[in-house]
């Protein structure tokens, strides 16, 4: 057989040691995702990659490609699986997308609107969780992650500092990070880290950086996520 | 010696070794009560971590902890045995006697009290952990000397033995209870007369009579031992072709934390040397020197006489540097477990005596190719060694003869609940529950009977001709059984808060989902469900099933799905009629403002329509 694998009855080619997700990726088949990275290794956290192979869900990020495979992938079962996933996201944090100047930009709302989100359909958790202040160029609202660790992974990876911790357990998680204080003043963090950009929230955000672009011209109002693979 | 010179005392006592960041933690924690940032801080720079890496070991782990506990921790078991036996009421017994309240440790920190999952002591219970040292068949007059002992500040070792004493309660033996203590005959056929090395034949022969016996791990899932180790001597054989130094490690999951099992609790105590042997037997086969004992927290009590069978052991030449003289090396390690239900999952057990959080890896690879610190690994079941050792003294046969086609020999089942003989059961697989229940002396007129732990299944009467086998109910060994005066939804809800508090929150479905189940579940069951309520609850243990990082989040709603299917109209009047019922109670939410205010007549309260119509 060759390198072949079929998702959504396309056939495309694979090579080996690839995953799902990248064989889709490069064929320019889009599979909604917020914890993976083309840059860093598979994580299989957020699930919201999650496809059928052989009729069993699997997270796509994480899956290797196998010769044969028939993987489903916009299908409305998992449409509907995707949705509600990112709903839990929604409601487990706070996230209020008219006052976050992430918003237009955010990949977790540009995920969101891809899935037709159009209310969290779950009860709000409603927990408080920290905003840190302490750095002169970054913002972090934990209220904004959704634990994905991808800062986590590009700082340690990418930027080589390893500026972030992901601690806690069950629903208790928290991101924490690696300074004397546990603010991320002293930590060792910049601006222009890759670990800032590659946030896909507004939990990581530079300052002095208000509404350059105006609501309604930003990145996601104008392309869609599914665009971009 | 002050604080600071215990904690580098113990890091030397661990070498310096990252790897046993956990295990630095548990001492620590045992010794000064709690692991503060001056603590933190001494341990991360001595292992070169930061700050951060050591709290979040401590915040996963349930029994380590950065504020101070009590001198006197007391952990109450509160699995759904526990409570049927007055748990609650022994609770408030404590909490009265020594003037304390639940997770809130006294102000002279003389003693704090908390409730904590299963501590595998379900046939006698309810159970407590105090200092991480277990005490069972609690009662009013038990705890009463309890608190006289801890208000007197007598140190636990002046306690009478007869608190600690448990009963241990063997009721029917088969193949492995039976079974002789080994002394090392198993390694015999690796090692000729005029041999120095482990024989390569007689590995191969050791997995081909693995095969023929048709052993299945007993852990739950029911993978082929012969498969493992195979899988895992090829990995090491394959990296050793490319020039690597490959060993293979050895670990034995003894990390029991199902609700409802105690087998391999009672299999550390009776067949400790079969473990060790079946476990040397497996390190001789895939080529490992190194092994590890991965013991769970709860079962600490255990740790000094397993530590000194494995001396005895290793005095004897049969553990250790040149096992019976030849050129084979073995040892084995015991690590603790810190209160983590998810360190059962294999790759997260493998984390953890990395010393690191417990959380699944993702697969593949397999712990078989890529497992402990990157080497190929065999994780087995305490009671899937101990097969394999009888195995190799008794013959395959003798191992086959017993059983089913699909599920060869024999299971040790852990069984508790509403019987008269609650305890150890090593049964042929294939037995029915039917003989099962009459075996234990089951109550007459039963509720069901939950099959494999709150991840397994709730079965009715009307399945107990179902049989304990792979092909019909699968069990790691939790049975617990309910008579008909049990309630349905206590039971669930037990099982489901469970799961929320152990889901290691890695995956968005199973770290919200088991929240959401958990509040959704509540609702219902207080009265405030209603037929919306119950389609959600459906959907979002879907969602946990189908879309889970692993087992725990796959099973996390199989209490909810398996009484649904089974008690459907339990649940419909269990639900409200109201269209709508909102998620919160207004008259609970008063409670802080009626508290600020200073107010409790009537008008500060708000009644909220609604309620079940049952």
């Amino acid at each position: 057989m060759s390198a072949q694998i079929e998702i959504d009855n396309q056939t495309i080619p694979f090579t080996a040691g690839q995953t799902i997700m990248q064989a889709a990726a490069a064929a320019g088949i889009y599979i909604p995702h917020l914890c993976h990275h083309p840059d860093l290794p598979a994580h299989g956290s957020c699930k919201l990659c999650t496809v059928s192979v052989n009729g069993r869900n699997m997270a796509s990020c994480t899956t290797p490609a196998e010769a044969g495979q028939q993987i489903g992938n916009q299908t409305p079962a998992l449409q509907s699986l995707r949705l509600r996933l990112i709903q839990m996201l929604f409601i487990e944090g706070n996230h209020l997308c008219p006052t976050c100047e992430k918003s237009g930009h955010c990949r977790l709302q540009a995920t969101a609107y891809d899935l037709g989100m159009l209310d969290s359909h779950f009860p709000h958790f409603y927990r408080q969780h920290g905003v840190d202040s302490s750095h002169p160029d970054l913002l972090l609202d934990r209220n904004r992650c959704i634990y994905c660790s991808l800062c986590v992974r590009a700082s340690r990876d990418l930027d080589g500092k390893g500026c972030f911790v992901m601690s806690g357990r069950g629903i208790n998680k928290s991101l924490a990070i690696n300074s004397p204080s546990g603010q991320l003043g002293d930590s060792a963090i910049s601006a222009n880290d890759r670990a800032v950009s590659i946030c896909p929230t507004g939990a990581l955000l530079p300052k002095q950086q208000g509404f350059t672009t105006p609501i309604g011209k930003r990145h996601f109002d104008t392309h869609l996520i599914r665009d971009e693979v | 010696m002050s604080n600071l010179d215990f904690i580098a005392t113990t890091i030397d006592g661990f070498h310096h070794n990252p790897k046993n960041l956990l295990q630095i933690l548990i001492t620590i924690q045992a010794h000064l009560h709690q692991i503060d940032d001056v603590a933190v801080a001494a341990v991360a720079s001595a292992l070169h971590l930061s700050p951060n890496q050591v709290v979040a070991v401590i915040d996963f782990y349930s029994f380590l902890h950065r504020h101070h506990r009590g001198r006197y921790e007391i952990l109450i078991s509160d699995s759904i045995t526990d409570r049927m036996l007055g748990n609650q009421a022994l609770l408030q017994q404590f909490c009265q006697r020594l003037q304390i309240t639940p997770e809130t440790p006294r102000s002279d920190l003389q003693v704090s009290i908390a409730p904590t999952s299963c501590s595998g002591f379900c046939d006698e219970g309810p159970a407590v952990l105090i200092n991480g040292v277990a005490l069972s068949q609690l009662t009013g007059e038990r705890v009463a000397t309890i608190c006289d002992f801890i208000e007197a500040n007598t140190p636990m070792d002046a306690w009478p033995d007869s608190l600690f004493e448990h009963r241990e309660q063997i009721h029917q033996r088969g193949l492995l209870l039976n079974l002789p203590a080994p002394q090392g005959e198993v390694l015999n056929p690796f090692f000729t007369e005029n041999q120095d090395h482990c024989d390569e034949t007689a590995a191969t022969a050791t997995i081909a009579q693995l095969e023929r016996a048709a052993l299945r791990g007993r852990g739950g899932a029911g993978f082929h031992t012969a498969l493992k180790w195979r899988l895992c001597r090829e990995a090491v054989i394959a990296r050793q072709q490319q020039g690597e130094h490959s060993r293979a490690v050895v670990i034995c999951n003894a990390d029991e934390g199902e609700p409802g099992t105690f087998k391999d609790r009672i299999l550390l105590v009776h067949q400790a040397e079969a473990l060790i042997e079946g476990m040397t037997l497996c390190a001789a086969t895939v080529g490992a020197e190194e092994g590890f004992i991965y013991l769970r927290g709860e079962y600490r009590y255990l740790l000094p006489q397993l530590t000194q069978l494995l001396e005895k052991r290793r005095q004897a030449g049969l553990l250790g540097r040149q096992i019976k003289g030849k050129t084979f090396s073995f040892d084995i390690t015991i690590h603790l477990g810190a209160g983590a239900y998810i360190c059962g999952e294999e790759s997260a057990l493998i984390e953890s005596l990395e010393g690191k959080q417990g959380i699944p890896r993702i697969r593949p690879p397999f712990p078989v190719s890529r497992g402990y610190l990157g080497q190929p690994t065999v994780v087995d079941n305490v009671e899937t060694f101990i097969a394999a050792a009888a195995i190799a003294i008794k013959g395959d046969a003798w191992f086959n003869a017993v059983g089913t086609e699909k599920s060869r020999g024999s299971k040790l089942l852990s069984i508790s609940g509403d019987c008269s003989l609650p305890g150890v059961y090593e049964f042929p697989f294939g037995i029915t529950v039917t003989e099962v229940l009459r075996a234990a002396g089951a109550d007459e007129k039963l509720l069901g009977v939950q099959v494999g732990g709150p991840s397994g299944t709730f079965i009715t009467p009307d399945e107990f001709l179902r049989t304990i086998a792979f092909e019909d109910l699968s069990t790691g060994g939790s049975f617990i059984i309910f008579n008909e005066k049990r309630n349905l939804f206590e039971i669930v809800q037990n099982f489901t808060h469970f799961f929320a508090h152990e889901s290691c929150g890695f995956c968005t479905p199973c770290r919200v989902g088991t929240t959401l189940l958990q509040r959704q579940f509540d609702k219902i069951c207080d009265g405030h469900g209603n037929h919306d309520d119950l389609t959600t609850l459906q959907e979002i243990a879907q969602i946990c099933k189908s879309a889970s990082h692993c087992g725990l989040g796959q099973t996390a709603a199989n209490p909810i799905l398996t009484t649904l299917q089974r008690f459907p109209v339990s649940y419909q009047h269990q639900l409200c009629t109201n269209a709508f019922e909102p998620c919160f109670n207004l008259d609970f939410s008063l409670a802080v403002t009626r508290q600020l205010s200073q107010r409790d007549d009537a008008d500060a309260h708000l009644s909220q329509q609604g309620g079940a119509s049952a």
